[in-house]
């Protein structure tokens, strides 16, 4: 028989001494005067995989299961036979964006990932089909926006805009007076500006010259 | 013997000398899979024969690997997630295509959760039938790549052996989990002659083991300067092997510990500084530290809410140096203000290494001390009450030795089993922490013993709503004869939904009786084991001292206090310092 009859005992909760501090919701100590949360932020994520089937499927599903916000995900090959490039625009605050960074990167299929500066050279392609009353004034947005009539017909017009977000917006805008039937844009692929990599640790290469990762991914 | 091990122990002997092992010569995928577990040192798998599998399992006859065939699939996961908990190596798991990949997924995700090393393999359907709904067809790369460190889809029999030996070794590297290669019937079938290779982990994910000078630098200065510096060792302190490092490092600075959970057996709890675990159900003490410390050094755990109740009050004085082999852990939940990533016993030993003094924190220490004494952790026994769960886990403890494997299912049983034994030694407890799978118990007891030495003692403390989940798994430990002492603490109730309904429902017991309780005494006679039914304090030793004696499966099923609770306890969310010793303190 135990000899520990007496129960449980000390101050009751109320009665302890309690510390003043605390912390936000993303586990970051805080003033007491002071509440901070991180505002969210748009950027835009590159990382560089090996080209397996059901890659795109476990970046997709592990950015789903984590509630974390893709806005856009491209995916394309890349100068590398097997390795291929995904560019995902994400909306989080700074301790969300480290983190889908991190979760994704200790996925086996990929290799690198890395988040975009700011000077980064975006592009996205739109396809747009408007109603084909108008022919010349499509036209004339058109040309404005430097885009490419792919189809004209007496009843819709299709045409295909390449920029950055920017501009596809306020091209989107433009056609918006002659009445926008159907949409298809791919969402935004980026590279780094100039000569910085893309990507840490990302090796140039060409076509039939496989490189080795050069960086931990765990 | 059986059958089959009669006939290859004749084979054997027609054509092997005794110390050659034998290797099945690689003539198609399956024997390629065999033999790439055989290169990396696979001694026991555990699993249920089906359709899509039988080639592997055709494979594994000529094989030394011992099969232990389990009830159910989801039994395999769980015994090869405690064989691999136990051993260090992981834990080997089959199962055939559909229904038995499907109830591999409770094992699988729950050695995912507490990140235990595990490989399971699957059998498909045909490569050409993938996709048409064919017969015991399932998506099993699909279902299970959420709960999986990796999973692989084995499409040639020229490959498949790397492929095993691949998933092998990423099981283990960095930070443990379970990885899967579901393998369709025509790659196990189809020729080849190629000989699998070392089990070596992909080139992409090799973890940093060796952390960062700077980031070593800033969490040493941190620790050097701490009041009330407080260690935290998790599971990753136990699962990176760092258990003696990370005590030396505590006993040579003097820095009080509290665990994890998991993180248990990492610290001896009998050790003054040891404030064993904290969290919703840990020690009064240990959550009295986290609350008051100054300087939290973290290693090798997730901060799972469990552990740290309401993210807002948790450790809310306290610097973060957070130590762990996976980035992503790393200010995922607690924001670390020193983040130090590496193997956690060189980080501990490279952070020791950069210390040039340690933290003056005798006055902390003492007021530890204090706070043992406040709350210990008690229960009132009178002996005209029911018999106490508590008592009857003390009294286990009492008569087992100091090393002894403890496995548990969950809920209440958990709870008590892991607050009133005093583990000593890692690897000793095994438990479902972080998905919290009744019916865990059991199956990892047969794992645990299989992969323990044949002198050390394995007792299965488990809930009789969680035992019944996998009660089946008694045939296994029955026919294998294992010397498993199974421990029931037998309140006809899933107690802690019962204690949370009390508590937050007000009382209202929907669907918590278990009323209906078969008698388990004899339910492991049906079985071929041996069975007690133990109602008072006078019974206790008596039973455990004849069960621990007998030589196979037993099972004493301790009628205990319905009404008991466990305590302490922080509610869901609150703050760990505010836990309640009391109904009427929640």
């Amino acid at each position: 028989m135990s000899d520990k009859q007496k129960g449980l005992q000390g101050p009751a909760p109320d009665e302890r001494p309690h510390p003043a501090g605390r912390r936000n919701s993303q586990g970051i100590r805080i003033d007491p005067e002071v509440e901070s949360e991180p505002e969210r932020r748009r950027t835009v994520l590159s990382a560089i995989v090996e080209d397996e089937p059901g890659v795109l499927s476990r970046i997709a599903g592990l950015a789903a299961r984590r509630q974390f916000n893709i806005e856009s995900l491209t995916v394309g090959p890349t100068t590398v036979d097997g390795h291929s490039r995904i560019t995902m625009v994400v909306e989080e605050p700074d301790p969300g964006i480290d983190q889908i960074e991190k979760q994704i990167a200790k996925l086996k299929p990929v290799i690198s990932i890395g988040e975009l500066d700011d000077d980064a050279v975006r592009a996205e392609l739109v396809l747009l089909k408007v109603r084909g009353e108008d022919p010349d004034k499509v036209h004339a947005i058109t040309k404005m926006y430097d885009g490419t009539t792919l189809d004209a017909g007496p009843e819709t017009i299709t045409v295909q805009l390449t920029g950055d977000e920017r501009k596809i917006d306020d091209a989107v805008d433009a056609f918006r007076r002659f009445g926008i039937i159907e949409i298809a844009r791919t969402g935004q692929t980026a590279l780094a500006h100039g000569a910085k990599k893309t990507v840490p640790g990302e090796e140039p290469g060409t076509s039939g010259e496989p490189t080795k990762p050069t960086t931990n991914t765990q | 013997m059986s059958e089959r091990t009669a006939a290859t122990t004749d084979a054997d002997a027609s054509s092997q000398s005794d110390d050659e092992p034998t290797q099945t010569e690689v003539t198609s995928g399956a024997t390629a899979v065999v033999r790439a577990l055989e290169n990396a040192g696979v001694e026991t798998a555990f699993g249920v024969q089906g359709g899509a599998i039988m080639p592997i399992y055709d494979a594994l006859y000529h094989s030394d690997i011992r099969h232990v065939t389990m009830a159910h699939e989801q039994g395999a996961a769980h015994a090869a997630d405690a064989y691999g908990v136990v051993r260090g190596d992981p834990g080997v798991c089959l199962a055939t295509s559909g229904p038995g990949a499907t109830n591999l997924v409770t094992g699988i995700a729950d050695a995912n959760m507490d990140s235990d090393a595990m490989l399971a393999l699957t059998g498909q359907v045909p490569s050409d039938m993938v996709g048409s709904d064919a017969f015991q067809e399932t998506d099993t790369t699909g279902v299970t790549a959420p709960i999986t460190k990796h999973n692989y889809f084995a499409s040639s029999p020229d490959t498949v052996g790397d492929t095993v030996g691949e998933a092998f070794a990423l099981a283990a590297e960095g930070r443990p989990g379970p990885t899967l290669v579901d393998l369709p019937k025509d790659t196990s079938l189809g020729e080849t002659d190629r000989e699998p290779g070392d089990a070596r982990p992909p080139e992409t994910c090799r973890p940093r083991t060796d952390p960062d000078d700077a980031q070593v630098e800033a969490a040493a200065r941190a620790i050097e300067q701490a009041e009330n510096p407080l260690l935290l060792f998790g599971g990753g302190v136990v699962k990176g092997n760092a258990t003696d490092v990370a005590r030396n490092f505590a006993t040579e600075h003097q820095i009080p510990v509290v665990t994890t959970m998991p993180g248990i057996g990492a610290m001896p709890e009998d050790d003054e500084l040891c404030l064993s675990w904290a969290g919703m159900h840990g020690t009064g003490y240990a959550n009295m530290a986290i609350t008051h410390t100054d300087c939290l050094i973290a290693i090798g755990t997730r901060f799972d809410d469990r552990l740290t109740g309401g993210i807002d009050t948790f450790a809310p004085e306290a610097e973060v140096v957070h130590v762990d082999i996976d980035p992503a852990e790393i200010s995922k939940n607690i924001h670390a203000d020193y983040p130090v990533v590496g193997d956690a016993g060189t980080a501990i030993e490279r952070i020791g290494a950069e210390m040039e003094h340690s933290p003056d924190a005798r006055e902390w220490r003492e007021q530890c001390l204090v706070w043992k004494d406040e709350y210990p952790m008690d229960y009132a026994a009178p002996e005209d009450e029911p018999l106490k769960p508590q008592f009857v886990v003390e009294a286990l403890d009492e008569a087992t030795p100091d090393e002894t494997i403890v496995t548990s299912g969950v809920g209440q049983h958990q709870m008590w089993a892991a607050q009133y034994w005093t583990f000593r030694e890692p690897r000793r407890w095994v438990s479902s922490h972080g998905l919290g799978t009744m019916g865990y118990g059991l199956p990892a007891a047969i794992g645990a013993r299989l992969a323990a030495d044949d002198d050390e003692t394995v007792v299965c403390v488990d809930g009789d709503a969680s035992f019944l989940m996998t009660i089946q798994e008694l045939s296994v430990a029955v026919r294998e004869d294992l010397d498993i002492t199974i421990a029931i603490l037998n309140n006809e109730y899933i107690g802690m939904v019962r204690q949370w309904q009390d508590a937050f429902f007000e009382g209202r017991r929907m669907a918590a009786g278990y009323e209906w309780c078969p008698q388990f005494d004899k339910l492991a006679e049906a079985f071929g084991a041996r069975g007690w039914t133990v109602d008072s304090y006078d019974e206790v030793a008596d039973a455990i001292e004849e069960a621990l004696a007998y030589d196979g499966p037993s099972v004493i099923d301790f009628h205990v206090d319905p009404a008991e609770n466990v305590y302490p306890m922080v509610s869901s969310g609150a703050p760990n310092g505010k836990f309640a010793l009391s109904e009427d303190q929640l």
